[in-house]
């Protein structure tokens, strides 16, 4: 599904990722974890064509995507959530998510038709999918911050992604709210066959959903496998686990 | 309480009926003013679809209102092209250049967009400045003749009327037209996407929007219904000059609908509507009327942040939700 070899990125000599070479299966859900600094948020914008590798490359379904604007990698079946919530925070619920489906559907460039009732049904299915039906009409920047990540994560849906890479999908969250999103992300991932690649803060949250975990330190993978072969890794405790499960 | 005001009122058809009695039970006065207001609304609206839908704030706006009134009456005047055609061509032409300029504004963002858009419009205000032959120079393009709109006598009610007040009707229909038309597309899935591109380019980006080509459209758009309001400025002013193309006619634009309310699709008429309004007043009593209206402005901006419309709306929807609460 992903493939990622050799990615490398330097920012005025300082090197954010080195290196890195990764591939997730479809179906999988894979995490990357790290500590802070550790290049995590600068792999997934290589990934997103948000920044361009020095070097390497990534292919989605085999395709090339290295550099190619993230407009068109988005086209392609990469949906995306960022690590603070981003919304279109002056806009309703619903509008949110209708939007996202307009660019979706290609009705974006329809000057003239009415946009208050295009695709209501399949915005509203969504929305009661991700529980925020009775908040479609309020202003998404006055919900709260898990139910924005929510709502991000219903925006990046509408595009009907083939893999979907989530940038700290708990942050900031409070730990029923952790628990309720976590609830969410397994079941739309099975419902609808998705793909993962996430990074996360919270070791409880990894360890519970993913297949497959890759350790990414300085910049540079230290470890790739199934959590348990993750935990036991000599390296990885002690740079990172050790840290927070001694 | 079991009266209900209707929940939607044709504010659009009854400011359009109260018009078209203005040239017969005002004075020509109230008609050369109300000309004005529609044309400068029409500028200003134009420039809203950049400012309050997308999110773009151009200082340069002036450039394609100035373009649409050399073009058209040039066209008019020296080759004497009829109005029906001088019209559209402007209205071309200012959105060509909307395009080529727009290519290259579209690249930067913020402040560096916005100094932009000023940088091409002086340049557009320096070739009406110094390009004597064409566009008369410094002394302006002088003597633009009214379109024949003897046609228009056999109108009920028309028959003997001025041409001043026969184009004050000219400009009521393309004005209302032109609104309905911006009005469609703001309200279309283009105009939610732009919205979106306003709210969080990085967001709409990654739902697949490329922003620059949306922003790009947006700004053609825009110069286009600028140069339209540019040419029929043009013929109602007799003259065009190299004034309409400088910054502080952009800056002037972009009070109108700061003052109207950037967040209201009929924000920049009204707030056309009062600077016109008030430059006329205050101009009659003082010849400071630029300190004077220069403290209203900031009076009045501080009063309604949201502008006069903005302000209206806010309260008309607290009222409402009061008693359907």
């Amino acid at each position: 599904m992903l493939e990622i070899s050799g990615l490398r990125k330097s920012f005025d000599g300082f090197v954010a990722t080195s290196d890195v070479s990764l591939s997730v299966a479809r179906g999988e859900i894979a995490a990357v974890i790290g500590p802070n600094g550790a290049g995590k948020s600068t792999l997934f914008n290589l990934i997103t064509g948000h920044i361009r590798p020095d070097v390497g490359t990534v292919h989605l379904e085999g395709r090339d995507i290295t550099g190619a604007a993230p407009h068109a990698i988005c086209r392609m079946g990469m949906g995306r959530s960022f690590q603070r919530a981003n919304i279109f925070p002056k806009l309703t619920v619903f509008e949110n998510v209708q939007a996202a489906l307009i660019a979706h559907r290609r009705a974006a460039t329809d000057l003239w038709s009415a946009s208050r009732d295009i695709f209501r049904d399949e915005t509203h299915m969504l929305l009661a999918s991700l529980g925020l039906g009775p908040q479609a009409e309020v202003t998404g920047g006055t919900l709260s911050y898990g139910n924005q990540k929510q709502l991000e994560l219903g925006i990046a849906l509408a595009g009907e992604p083939k893999i979907l890479l989530l940038d700290e999908p708990t942050a900031g969250m409070s730990s029923v709210e952790t628990a309720e999103t976590i609830g969410l992300l397994q079941r739309i991932a099975s419902e609808r066959e998705l793909t993962l690649l996430f990074t996360e803060h919270d070791m409880d949250v990894v360890f519970a959903i993913a297949h497959k975990i890759a350790v990414l330190h300085q910049g540079r993978i230290i470890a790739v496998g199934r959590p348990d072969e993750v935990r036991a890794d000599p390296e990885v405790r002690r740079v990172y686990l050790g840290e927070q499960h001694a | 309480m079991t009266t209900r005001l209707p929940r939607t009122i044709p504010w659009m058809t009854i400011a359009f009926a109260v018009a078209l009695f203005i040239p017969i039970l005002g004075t020509r006065f109230y008609t050369s003013v109300a000309t004005d207001v529609l044309i400068l609304g029409l500028f200003a609206t134009s420039l809203n679809l950049l400012l309050g839908t997308t999110g773009l704030v151009s200082f340069g706006h002036a450039a394609y209102f100035a373009i649409g009134a050399y073009v058209c009456a040039i066209a008019m005047k020296t080759f004497e092209v009829p109005f029906l055609l001088a019209l559209p061509l402007a209205g071309i032409a200012a959105a060509s250049a909307a395009l080529v300029f727009g290519y290259f504004c579209v690249r930067l963002t913020k402040i560096y967009f916005a100094m932009l858009t000023l940088a091409f419009a002086q340049i557009v205000w320096a070739i009406c400045f110094k390009w004597n032959d064409v566009t008369g120079g410094e002394q302006g393009f002088n003597n633009v003749p009214y379109p024949d709109l003897a046609w228009m006598e056999v109108l009920p009610g028309l028959s003997r009327m001025r041409v001043g007040e026969l184009y004050f009707y000219v400009t009521l229909v393309v004005v209302c037209l032109c609104l309905y038309v911006m009005r469609r597309i703001t309200n279309s899935p283009f105009g939610r996407i732009l919205t979106t591109i306003r709210e969080n380019p990085e967001r709409a980006e990654f739902v697949g929007i490329d922003v620059r080509r949306f922003e790009l459209a947006a700004f053609v758009i825009a110069g286009l219904f600028a140069g339209l309001a540019g040419a029929l400025f043009g013929i109602f002013n007799r003259g065009v000059f190299p004034d309409f193309g400088y910054w502080a006619k952009s800056a002037e634009v972009l009070i109108m609908v700061i003052l109207g309310g950037m967040g209201q699709f009929f924000g920049p008429l009204v707030g056309a509507f009062t600077l016109v309004v008030l430059n006329q007043q205050i101009t009659s009593y003082t010849e400071y009327w630029p300190l004077v209206l220069g403290l209203l402005l900031i009076v009045l901006l501080y009063a309604f942040p949201a502008g006069l419309l903005g302000t209206i709306a806010d309260l008309v929807k607290s009222l409402r939700g009061r008693r359907d609460a």
